[in-house]
């Protein structure tokens, strides 16, 4: 049996995802700038995403542009819009469990003469609001609070934040890191006072290399990436058709019978933590005295005392179960994690996490399959310990 | 395309006797088996103790030389000019023009040096010499004649046709692989261990290799990274055999059976009796390891002695007494270090003893080792009846 429970880092794309990118590229594989038929042809499904995403976020089809994914939108907003508020002041507010694609980008901001501040975070991961706003002075340029977090799956109130940031200085320019809430939160960005929000196209079940960037009307931001003005000169370069078809499609199949998919998630993951924390000396963080409820619902955080992660994850590979140790896109480098470290969890703990998430594709029978697995392995690897 | 030909020159191989033309012949597969690596096409001649790479096609002159850079046996490469004709002013006339662009600045000492495979040439080839010498001079005033100690030499053979040359590309000297047996290297995913499979490769030794994998405890991209090792290692030696040995089960059972401290030491007492089994059968006559003393509590003289009596088989250690930087230096040369420190772990990092011993005695080993006697041969012969073996051809 294969168990794929490492949604997190990135999803099977729906076969009607395929099916569209697949006819762009067959078929409709026209320069969408190009003034023939065939350009206007290609245009139409550039144009038909943008709806689709618009709708979904109840903005206006300008607000969206179309990057490589969460990592470029991410960049584009920080550093497009720290360049252009910089007479403003140029302060930044992040938190300590961001993204490296939000904390990278910021770090290279500090080295350009901005001054990052991080706000802490408490044992689930939620921003300590009353730092938050303390630290805010008139140099403040951008708030940067990601609404989920990737490895224990916290949701951040953006929309209490989002007013009370506003209510202090509503020059301030607030940015969301939505590349894991997307698709599973209903999220309305004029209602919560977002000023730009990242999403990434394969969390959803869309296609790698392609995401978009909210960004609100009239929001001064430079453009990152220069070249033939294409997307208003937002985002030169030709547009990547298949992804942008690809990703309109999986936005449009994600919210079907959305609240259904998202109640379903809710009940595997509140059965599996409870599964789980019946094992000996394994607990579930980042949903300590909490509903399961008011968590993300597919990202669930393991700590199994006693065992290294990496060597769980390559046992549970051997079984055909995929996890993540920490966030996988930082794996190939093994460093602390820094939201474990951040919600309080000691070095051998922050060692022995791995990551379970899931997706609308995930069964309960690939549960307890990944249970009864773990049942299997953790006595015989914690037997075997360095010493 | 200045030069239509490169001459290897060798320098160990001209005094092995009635056994040179095994080197010569091994130098000319190794070169041909490189050049089949970059683009064009070629044809390599050996003749009165001179061998020539004549390009046939179009081609690159950095990725040949990098190709031939990598041919062990060759210590020198000399980028040649042919002149399809014999007649000699059109002979002076293009060696001029060869001076005029090679050379930006014309103020050095030369001679020239003349070969003279045509016996019926109109020349003698001291005649050559100072014809030739004079010409150039008429027609470079800042070049100047030493005869004994000249900076340049340049060099005028005449064949059928016309062959000028006079700068040297260094090769990597050595011994072509294939003319000093076959040795077994034991290849972790560290620094040591490729810079030695380099380094007796270099004597003309053929090598193969041998990885300990330890799923789960090690990842499958930690048994990539020594693929890559290997390849890249392949460069310079041919096609590699590796053979990936699953070592989780004596590994554990040496754990669950064995004292902690002694656990790297059994081990490795296990690993070289693996290595051996396998180098016997493919006819190895040695095994290699990237040891290097001091460096871990399992390279110290005495617990290389305990464990090297495990086998029976030589074993040999070029980096032995070699500085971690000198290793270093010599991986990044081969081109090894950067995969080397890409972050997985290998077997032997994963249960290491935090006070392993570093004065091991035998009888205290051995005396361990009892422990192991129900299963552990049962273990052994079931890790080399399910060896994995992959053919790495160069990257």
């Amino acid at each position: 049996m294969e168990a794929y429970l490492d949604n997190a880092a990135t999803t099977c794309p729906f076969p009607q995802v395929r099916d569209i990118m697949m006819e762009t590229m067959e078929n409709e594989y026209g320069n969408p700038s190009s003034l023939h038929m065939k350009g206007v042809n290609a245009e139409q499904y550039v144009k038909q995403a943008r709806k689709v995403i618009a709708k979904a976020l109840k903005v206006t089809e300008k607000e969206i542009i179309f990057t490589s994914g969460g990592t470029e939108s991410n960049n584009q907003a920080l550093i497009g819009a720290a360049m252009a508020n910089h007479r403003k002041g140029k302060h930044i507010i992040t938190t300590k469990i961001e993204h490296a694609s939000v904390h990278n980008p910021l770090l290279f901001l500090e080295s350009q003469g901005y001054k990052i501040s991080f706000v802490s975070v408490d044992k689930n991961g939620h921003v300590d609001m009353d730092e938050l706003l303390q630290l805010m002075d008139d140099e403040t340029s951008i708030v940067s609070i990601m609404h989920v977090n990737n490895e224990i799956g916290a949701v951040e109130d953006i929309e209490a934040i989002g007013k009370a940031i506003k209510e202090k200085d509503a020059s301030v320019l607030f940015h969301v890191d939505a590349i894991q809430s997307f698709g599973k939160f209903k999220i309305s960005p004029k209602k919560c006072n977002i000023d730009l929000m990242s999403v990434s196209g394969h969390k959803i079940h869309g296609p790698k290399g392609i995401g978009f960037l909210y960004i609100k009307d009239k929001t001064k931001i430079n453009p990152y990436i220069y070249g033939g003005g294409q997307q208003k000169g937002m985002r030169s370069g030709t547009e990547n058709v298949p992804g942008i078809a690809g990703l309109g499609k999986a936005v449009e199949l994600i919210h079907e019978n959305h609240e259904e998919k998202i109640n379903k998630l809710y009940e595997l993951k509140q059965y599996f933590v409870e599964q789980v924390e019946m094992l000996p000396d394994v607990h579930v963080n980042g949903c300590t005295d909490m509903d399961i409820r008011q968590t993300a619902p597919h990202v669930v955080s393991v700590t199994t005392k006693g065992v290294r992660s990496e060597v769980l994850l390559h046992a549970l590979e051997d079984k055909g179960i995929y996890v993540s140790s920490g966030s996988a896109c930082s794996s190939n480098h093994p460093a602390l994690s820094g939201t474990l470290q951040a919600i309080g969890l000691p070095k051998d703990e922050v060692e022995s996490t791995i990551r379970f998430s899931f997706s609308v594709f995930t069964t309960k029978e690939e549960l307890d399959y990944a249970i009864e697995a773990m049942k299997e392995l953790l006595p015989v690897l914690r037997k075997y310990v360095r010493r | 395309m200045l030069y239509k030909a490169f001459l290897l020159k060798y320098a160990e191989i001209g005094i092995k006797g009635k056994n040179r033309y095994i080197f010569e012949n091994a130098l000319v597969k190794q070169a041909k088996d490189a050049l089949a690596r970059v683009d064009g096409s070629f044809s390599i001649t050996k003749e009165m103790g001179r061998i020539y790479v004549e390009a046939e096609s179009e081609y690159d002159y950095d990725e040949v030389i990098d190709a031939l850079q990598h041919v062990f046996g060759i210590v020198a490469i000399c980028p040649v000019k042919i002149v399809d004709s014999i007649e000699w002013d059109t002979v002076v006339a293009e060696t001029i023009s060869y001076i005029d662009k090679v050379y930006d600045n014309k103020d050095f000492s030369f001679k020239v040096a003349a070969k003279r495979a045509n016996k019926s040439y109109e020349r003698t080839s001291p005649e050559i010499c100072i014809d030739m010498g004079e010409q150039l001079l008429n027609a470079y005033p800042e070049m100047h004649v030493d005869i004994h100690n000249p900076e340049t030499v340049i060099t005028i053979e005449i064949r059928n046709k016309t062959y000028i040359y006079s700068t040297i590309e260094p090769g990597p000297g050595g011994l072509p692989v294939g003319t000093g047996g076959k040795a077994m290297v034991l290849l972790s995913g560290g620094i040591d261990s490729p810079v030695s499979s380099y380094m007796i490769a270099k004597r003309g030794v053929t090598v193969e290799a041998v990885y300990f994998h330890a799923p789960p405890y090690t990842s499958e991209r930690a048994k990539q990274k020594v693929v890559d090792l290997a390849a890249r290692v392949a460069r310079y030696t041919g096609t590699i055999r590796l053979h990936v040995i699953n070592f989780t089960d004596i590994q554990m059972y040496i754990y669950d059976k064995c004292p902690h401290d002694q656990l790297t030491i059994i081990m490795k007492r296990y690993m070289l009796k693996l290595a051996q089994a396998l180098a016997e059968k493919d006819g190895c006559q040695a095994l290699v390891t990237g040891e290097s003393i001091g460096q871990v509590a399992s390279q110290t003289l005495q617990s290389m002695a305990v464990i090297e009596d495990a086998c029976s088989m030589p074993i040999y250690r070029p980096v032995i007494a070699f500085d971690k930087q000198d290793i270093v230096d010599i991986a990044e040369k081969v081109g090894t270090y950067e995969i080397s420190i890409q972050p997985y772990e290998d077997c032997c990092t994963t249960f290491v003893a935090k006070h392993p011993v570093t004065k091991p005695t035998l009888t205290s080993i051995q005396k361990s080792e009892t422990h192991l006697v129900e299963k552990i041969d049962e273990m052994v012969q079931k890790a080399l009846d399910t060896v994995e073996i992959i053919e790495v051809e160069a990257d």
